[in-house]
């Protein structure tokens, strides 16, 4: 009895724990397996060796999906954090309809681009959608036309991500400059600093974890990106918009190439433990301390 | 104040909406798209521009996209489907909440050895990839007998929400003094005894937080869905995605768009309705690392 | 008519032995624009006439992909569904993979390899045994065109790629779009494959694109296909990228392009908005002739119970009845995969496919679709596409083209 006093906590952790280790870990195991197999339209168990990795790096399209990766990644997270910041900044100053705006910024994370995506093609579409509009006003050398150029469409990509995304950012932000303590400002603005001295100075400073769950969160939505651009692009033209997601998604599913598939995933899930290691270190190290 | 600084000012927050609007235009835009080409006829739809307002209003493709529009064979709208949504998110939204609830409470308040060790792994699991469990998890689904059911969506969505629910929890119940928690078992309290007294009173704020987030996952998910359903337990995602890719000689934009509001309205109801709570919550602690 | 049910039944009791219980088919397939839904509803109507219960389970998009990944999913979680939409070897490498069901009985019963062409026939065995049921025939190689624009221009449709520039020249002059293209990968491929059958004849395409052998793979053939293909990417407009394919049949129809090279699917399109072949649309094969084809066809995966199996011998049986040949074919714009069902009802474009199918069935020019995976596995097809879609999107030129198709399929054999 008492020894199940002392352990329920891990008790109550115990079918987690049991879940993230078979349907996390195992199937990351498992997938490291099939990376090393000629598996093809179904798994096969046999040993192959890293023939799959030569093929993979040997592959111009992963070259295309990685570099796209970066760009997309590093642009739309940097894009979305200053978007996300200025609004959440300007939001907190006793705006009217503060609560409007606020929802007309974050009801796009609420949205599934299954739904949105067909809009979204519509209107990046030079014929369809802005630059006709805008033509049509009578502007006749308006251009808007990434969607069809192979070394711009990966922008649209970008645009539209951070049309889902900035909205959340700006929460997780306003909701780090409401929580930070109101007598500081209070005594800054009686000693007549400026406004935006006091957020460069002092408040935004105070909000450095709020960056890092946002980077987080950010990086997250970078890399298993994959409904955007089957939906917008579909890796298209050529395949110019392709990710390291579509491209695995591609390989075991309609290629019947599975170990291929195995392989990517395994360098994608790589490229996730460099970026969220180090955090997960820095989150649960200063804890430790206290 | 002088005047000058006081027209500044003016000036100065007069920009300030300025941008805001703005941003909301940008921000409303596709709804806007969507919502107008839903209420168009199809014959305004080919003739007028894709950002004009409606001439006429007609419901008719809301009707039809509810309950007659075809996918494959079958004409029943998004209606059946729509509930299966339901019945997979509702259970799948509440478990995953409240294992993430205890686990968060355990990570935050009863450590011991290995508990960080523990937590980062639940963490490093919320990044992995969908795509890459599917075709193993399909292999476990059919061991377990749940392969191509609602049950067997739900065990999915929640396995894979625990991570963010943990992560939730915990650093919303980290803030909470341990100080609390030793004084209840000086006094003899359990462990279930301390988080129903103390810890689920106050966690309201970070369970809104925890609700919306996962509702919004579980709802949206088409590839899940679309790889462990069976006939009669497709989500409406999937049922969205079939009707938005049949045509009958012309492509019935209007009801595609319709039926892609209504497969996001609960979502989009959500978000409206909780929206305010959800900023709340997450003002009260749960994102301060 | 009153044989069938009679042949149903002894089909069925050989299947299934003495018990007869109701046929039972699940169905999973991603046919559900207009004319292939009302099709596959005409089949779900037979199969029900003749007492079996149809489960439908439509998976759209992607051309297929989707259904694809259910699939995976369904077969590895051990419930695979009666009867699949699968086509060309990719049946083959199921049945290597997790074993077909053998519908032998019902296809000697019925005189299948009587009516089917050798080569389409032989998408349907699976090391002899009869693994799938082909309902229709599509021809990929068909250039369409708008008859009053042509007529404008006094443009008779090209037999050669020649011709066929020295058109798109006069109409990109006059202003019109020569060609209506959709840049979708699987839409740059079938104009590829066309170009190669064109430029290269029947023997270089099945050297190339079925045998992939390299030195076909290497040679200046192939550089004159991608030197081509760069010409007909002048003659599209700006906004091809991502256009559905039905959208540029449109412009055709609507008189915004002259030309579209698609597979006949592109006729239902013209018929369901009321033009007529010969009077408003004209069809002919692309330059150079030959016989692309594209079968649908189902393929019926191992199951248990006698009332799914028997359901399984069901739907072959109706899937290759001459009744729904036609039907479906009629909406579908293909021709029927049995050589013996009357084509009266069918239009010219349909009459003239089915010439062209005898003709190549006896001269070697009828072929499998690389681009509509009817000639290769996936990964080596999709590795051809990957060249071909980046080459046509981009400004790389022949000789690079070359050397990387070169690479990619090596690599990906």
């Amino acid at each position: 009895m008492e020894w199940l006093e002392r352990n329920v906590p891990k008790l109550v952790l115990a079918p987690s724990f049991v879940a993230i280790l078979v349907f996390v870990y195992g199937f990351i195991a498992w997938t490291a397996w099939i990376s090393l197999t000629r598996s093809r339209l179904m798994p096969r168990y046999e040993f192959e060796g890293i023939g799959q990795y030569e093929r993979l790096f040997a592959a111009p399209r992963w070259d295309v999906a990685m570099d796209n990766l970066f760009i997309f990644g590093g642009l739309f997270i940097v894009i979305s954090m200053v978007i996300g910041l200025m609004l959440a900044i300007f939001l907190d100053q006793r705006i009217r309809a503060e609560g409007v705006l606020r929802t007309v910024y974050l009801y796009p994370m609420a949205l599934s681009l299954i739904v949105t995506g067909t809009a979204w093609k519509w209107i990046l579409n030079p014929g369809l959608g802005i630059q006709a509009t805008v033509r049509s006003w009578g502007f006749e050398n308006f251009t808007f036309d990434w969607l069809i150029r192979p070394e711009m469409a990966i922008y649209t990509i970008v645009l539209a991500a951070v049309w889902q995304a900035s909205g959340f950012v700006m929460a997780l932000f306003l909701a780090g400059l409401r929580s930070v303590d109101t007598e500081i400002i209070r005594a800054a603005q009686v000693d007549g600093i400026p406004t935006h001295r006091i957020y460069s100075a002092i408040i935004i400073p105070t909000m450095a974890p709020i960056f890092l769950s946002a980077f987080i969160v950010l990086a997250h939505l970078a890399i298993k990106a994959f409904d955007l651009v089957i939906a917008l692009t579909n890796g298209g033209p050529g395949y110019a918009t392709d990710l390291p997601a579509t491209y695995m998604y591609a390989m075991a599913f309609s290629r019947g190439d599975l170990g291929q598939a195995a392989a990517s995933a395994m360098v994608m899930m790589m490229v996730i433990f460099a970026i969220v290691v180090p955090y997960l270190y820095s989150e649960l190290r200063p804890r430790h301390d206290k | 104040m002088t005047s000058k600084a006081v027209t500044s000012n003016t000036m100065l927050r007069w920009g300030l909406y300025a941008v805001l609007i703005l941003f909301a235009l940008f921000y409303l835009m596709p709804l806007f798209v969507m919502l107008t080409t839903s209420l168009k006829s199809l014959e305004e739809i080919r003739t007028g521009s894709l950002l004009s307002l409606p001439r006429e209003l007609t419901f008719a493709p809301w009707a039809e996209a509810w309950s007659s529009a075809c996918a494959g064979t079958q004409c029943q709208g998004l209606r059946p489907f729509f509930w299966n949504s339901v019945l997979m998110a509702v259970p799948a939204v509440a478990i995953s909440t409240i294992v993430g609830a205890l686990n968060g409470y355990v990570f935050a308040q009863w450590r011991f050895r290995g508990a960080n060790l523990f937590f980062a792994a639940i963490l490093f699991g919320c990044f992995i990839p969908f795509q890459v469990v599917l075709l193993p998890m399909a292999q476990m689904l059919g061991l377990m007998g749940i392969a191509g059911t609602i049950p067997g969506l739900i065990f999915v969505h929640v396995i894979y929400g625990i991570g963010f629910t943990t992560l939730f929890f915990r650093n919303y119940y980290v803030t909470i003094p341990q100080e609390l928690v030793r004084a209840a078992k000086v006094d003899g309290a359990g462990f279930f005894r301390i988080f129903f007294a103390i810890f689920l009173p106050l966690s309201l704020p970070i369970i809104t937080v925890s609700v919306i987030w996962q509702f919004t996952q579980i709802w949206n998910d088409f590839l899940f869905g679309v790889s462990f359903s069976g006939p009669g337990s497709q989500p409406v995602t999937v049922a969205l995605n079939n009707i938005v890719n049949s045509t009958t000689g012309v492509k019935a934009y209007n009801v595609d768009m319709a039926a892609a509001i209504i497969a996001a309205a609960p979502t989009l109801l959500v978000y409206v309705i909780a929206g305010k709570y959800f900023i709340r919550g997450l003002t009260a602690g749960s994102v301060k690392g | 008519m009153t044989m069938k049910p009679l042949l149903a039944a002894s089909t069925a009791v050989m299947l299934a032995g003495p018990v007869l219980a109701e046929p039972q088919a699940e169905v999973l397939h991603w046919w559900t624009s207009g004319g292939e839904a009302r099709s596959v509803a005409v089949l779900q109507e037979q199969f029900a006439a003749e007492g079996g219960s149809w489960t439908d389970m439509p998976v759209a998009g992607g051309g297929g992909d989707a259904a694809m990944t259910a699939l995976r999913a369904r077969v590895l979680s051990g419930n695979a569904p009666t009867a699949v939409q699968l086509k060309g070897p990719a049946i083959q490498e199921w049945y290597e993979e997790t074993g077909l069901a053998d519908i032998g009985p019902v296809a000697e019963e019925n005189g299948w390899e009587a009516v089917l062409p050798v080569r389409i026939a032989e998408h349907m065995q699976c090391e002899g045994q009869w693994c799938a049921a082909p309902v229709n025939v599509h021809r990929v190689n068909w250039i369409w065109g708008n008859k009053q624009i042509l007529d404008e221009h006094g443009i008779a449709m090209p037999t050669t790629w020649e011709e066929f520039n020295a058109a798109a020249e006069t109409l990109k002059a006059a202003g019109v779009t020569p060609l209506a293209h959709g840049g979708q990968s699987w839409q740059d491929a079938t104009v590829f494959e066309t170009v190669v059958l064109g430029l290269g004849g029947p023997e270089f395409y099945q050297q190339a694109l079925v045998d992939l052998d390299p030195q076909a793979l290497n040679s200046d053939t192939m550089r004159q296909v991608f030197d081509q293909m760069r010409v007909i990417r002048g003659y599209v407009d700006d906004n091809f990228s991502g256009r559905d394919w039905n959208l540029a049949t449109a412009m055709v129809m609507n008189g915004e392009a002259a030309f579209q090279i698609m597979g006949d699917w592109a006729k239902g399109e013209f018929l369901a908005a009321d033009k007529k072949p010969g009077v408003d649309f004209v069809c002919a094969e692309t330059p150079g002739g030959g016989f692309l084809y594209n079968v649908d066809s189902f393929a019926f995966f191992k199951v248990d119970g006698d009332d799914r199996q028997q359901g399984q011998a069901l739907l072959a049986r109706l899937i290759m009845g001459e009744g729904f040949q036609k039907t479906f074919n009629l909406n579908k714009g293909s021709i029927p995969a049995r050589t013996d069902v009357a084509l009266d009802e069918f239009d010219d474009c349909a009459r003239q496919s089915a010439e062209a199918m005898n003709a190549g069935a006896e001269n070697g020019s009828l072929l499998p679709s690389y681009a509509h995976g009817m000639a290769l596995r996936g990964a080596p097809a999709g590795a051809i596409t990957d060249v071909v879609t980046a080459h046509f999107n981009s400004d790389m030129t022949s000789d690079e083209a070359v050397e990387q198709l070169a690479n990619a399929v090596a690599s990906a054999m």
